[in-house]
């Protein structure tokens, strides 16, 4: 079927004066694929039914909107932590500011290097999860990042790694538009840690495919950056194989649209699949969308989705999720959280949870709620001396507290928490 | 210490009167008693006293030694030495016990132009407090109040009461919920803190934490005042023949 004329419109405008880069044969037909998909699908419009809550137009532009550059005194994240920086500066490798791409149990590389080698055991992933991903929702944003992505970073972990990636995305360019596409391949029994740190450019398109083979584990811990105006679209595609584990957490500081979209497909036996977010948002600007898709295509597994927001002055929070649970993919144990603590009456929460099961013996759970600061437990602090701000950032970071709980390593999650206190105790 | 004079309290959401004229003054190092039947008016009386939201104060005063309490924030009353342990202690989770103890005792050294407590002495001072009311260290670990028994939380009440060193305490219904065994060990922390300096008013609807607890002073509360006031035998009274009898005769 033809696709309807706003979308179309839209896709043919965004696609005017794009080429594919070239690679490896296998890489040129990758980006061949993907470029089909987008033509078939269509770019988002805020017609479409999976993007009625947020407006997908400066995602899809040609043009970039500016984005004012943030300027911190905090410390770079994870700065004490030892671990492997691989540093992009608006989307672009930066090899001097990045340490040597090595450390045990990895091999890393830079994206545009794989994708120019003949035989590469990326041509398995990049672009395969994304397509998987597509049905039954078109995720076209996904498919662009694949066909046109020239950077980015490819990492196979072979065993337990002697220490974190993290991967630093500094935005210096006020109208930058950058595209980075990063591939994790975990080998039976290996377990590695990706950071993600930074806000990257002002318009940031951002796809992660992560490949877990049989008790694999994959820990993730990402920080959206701090910057008020940038628009960003993450994708993460992971297929989860038997016995493994696969555990991702986003914190989102500002942004005036940020849509992350995480796509699991459990296929395994007896696997873990973890999501979780905080986001924090002040002002009717910011817009922050998590849309997620986890399928149990297998026995005995369990999922996990936990999402937490704070929002005020006037600020949006979305959160779409489902678990689709395939026939026989008994023993399910499906959990699903999300809500949003509103700091005032202008701000909303927007979420809309969904349970599809084709199983007769699982268990699935979802849940979602918007409320204030319980006056009880805000008088119940403030009677024993605290301050009103401080007992209201306390009770915040309470509710906060389930989704950072999801963070595996204690010492990251001490770290974002201590961000977070300090983010709190500057909007006031 | 404590003086209260003709308090009348409304809620602030509907036209109702709550407190009609309370009189009461407790000199430092006095225990006193309110007991009253049901919606006599006690738990709004520790809840205006200590700053809740929801009430409106149409007459009267309160004052701790001499300070107007009524129009303060609840954290400047609990800098003042005033302290509230809840009848029903809330439940804080992610934040843990400790955390939660040493951010309010810093929060009230630090208004009172006080040096904060070092971590180390902190955890001293909080260990050795702990220990006395059967208080282990993974109770202190755990987020406030969360998967306490009631036992635990009134426990951790009295703990909390014994870190911030209070002047002004006033228990609301602090045996509500306890078995024989917990409130002996609530009301040996209690009597433990009894002091020269501190005075007690003890919010009750039965006599058996009085056993403990012994009053100087028992005030029996109904329709918002305090309609009888005696020793420690009126609570006894009030145990044999009931609310019933009292009110009748002040009626």
């Amino acid at each position: 079927m033809a696709l309807a004329k706003l979308k179309s419109d839209t896709t043919e405008a965004r696609l005017a004066g794009v080429t594919l880069p070239t690679g490896a044969a296998w890489a040129n037909a990758a980006r061949a694929d993907a470029m089909a998909r987008v033509r078939e699908m269509g770019l988002p419009t805020k017609r479409d039914e999976y993007w009625k809550y947020t407006d997908p137009t400066t995602l899809t532009d040609a043009a970039v909107g500016q984005a004012a550059l943030f300027h911190s005194e905090e410390a770079a994240l994870f700065d004490a932590v030892d671990r492997v920086r691989v540093v992009f500066v608006d989307g672009v490798f930066d090899a001097e500011a990045s340490d040597d791409l090595a450390a045990e149990g990895l091999e890393i590389e830079r994206l545009s290097d794989a994708m120019a080698t003949d035989i590469h055991w990326a041509k398995d992933v990049y672009g395969v999860l994304e397509a998987r991903g597509q049905k039954p929702v078109a995720r076209t944003l996904a498919a662009l990042n694949t066909a046109v992505a020239t950077d980015g970073v490819v990492i196979r972990a072979t065993a337990k790694a002697a220490k974190p990636i993290n991967l630093i995305y500094l935005h210096r360019d006020e109208t930058s538009d950058a595209v980075l596409h990063n591939l994790v391949k975990v080998e039976p029994g290996a377990e590695v840690t990706l950071l993600e740190t930074g806000p990257a450019a002002a318009r940031f398109s951002k796809l992660l495919e992560v490949d877990v083979a049989d008790g694999g584990t994959f820990h993730h811990v990402r920080a959206q950056g701090r910057d008020h105006e940038r628009r960003a679209v993450t994708h993460c595609f992971a297929r989860i194989a038997a016995e493994s584990t696969f555990k991702s957490f986003t914190l989102t500081f500002n942004g005036v649209l940020t849509r992350n979209e995480c796509v699991l497909e459990i296929v395994g036996d007896d696997a873990t699949a973890h999501v979780a977010g905080v986001c924090v948002g002040d002002g009717k600007d910011f817009h922050h969308d998590d849309t997620v898709f986890i399928t149990h295509d297998a026995v005995n597994c369990e999922s996990r989705q936990v999402f937490k927001k704070v929002l005020r002055n006037g600020a949006t929070g979305v959160f779409q999720g489902k678990i689709l649970v395939k026939e026989g993919a008994q023993k399910t144990d499906g959990y699903q959280i999300s809500q949003s603590l509103l700091l005032d009456d202008d701000s909303q929460f927007l979420a809309k949870p969904e349970l599809e099961i084709y199983a007769d013996d699982v268990a699935c759970s979802h849940g979602s709620t918007s409320g204030a600061i319980d006056e009880t437990a805000l008088f119940y602090l403030r009677s024993r001396g605290v301050p009103h701000e401080d007992a209201r950032n306390l009770l915040t970071l309470s509710f906060l507290a389930e989704a950072l709980e999801e963070i595996a390593d204690e010492g990251l999650a001490e770290e974002l928490r201590d961000r977070l206190e300090g983010w709190l105790a500057r909007h006031r | 210490m404590l003086e209260i004079k003709g308090l009348e309290v409304k809620l602030e959401e509907e036209d109702k009167q709550i407190l009609k004229g309370v009189d009461l003054k407790i000199e430092p190092g006095m225990v006193h008693a309110i007991m009253g039947p049901n919606g006599s008016g006690k738990s709004t009386l520790s809840y205006v006293l200590s700053g809740r939201d929801g009430y409106e104060v149409t007459g009267g005063s309160a004052t701790l030694e001499g300070n107007d309490l009524l129009d303060m924030e609840p954290e400047e009353r609990a800098a003042l030495g005033l302290f509230l342990a809840f009848q029903y202690p809330v439940e804080i989770p992610g934040v843990g016990n400790m955390t939660f103890l040493r951010t309010a005792v810093n929060a009230q050294r630090k208004s009172r132009g006080e040096e904060e407590l070092s971590a180390a002495d902190f955890l001293k001072e909080v260990r050795a407090k702990a220990k006395s009311l059967k208080i282990d260290a993974d109770m202190l670990k755990r987020p406030v109040n969360v998967g306490f028994s009631g036992g635990e939380k009134k426990r951790n009440e009295i703990l909390q009461m014994a870190m911030l060193e209070p002047k002004m305490c006033i228990l609301d219904e602090t045996d509500s919920g306890l078995d024989v065994d917990a409130m002996k060990l609530v009301s040996e922390g209690v009597n433990a803190l009894r002091s020269e300096g501190r005075s007690f008013l003890v919010i009750t609807h039965y006599q058996r934490l009085l056993d403990h607890i012994k009053p100087d002073i028992v005030h029996i509360m109904a329709d918002g005042r305090i309609v009888k006031s005696g020793g420690p035998e009126l609570a006894l009274e009030v145990e044999n023949n009931g609310y019933a009898d009292i009110l009748a005769e002040v009626a």
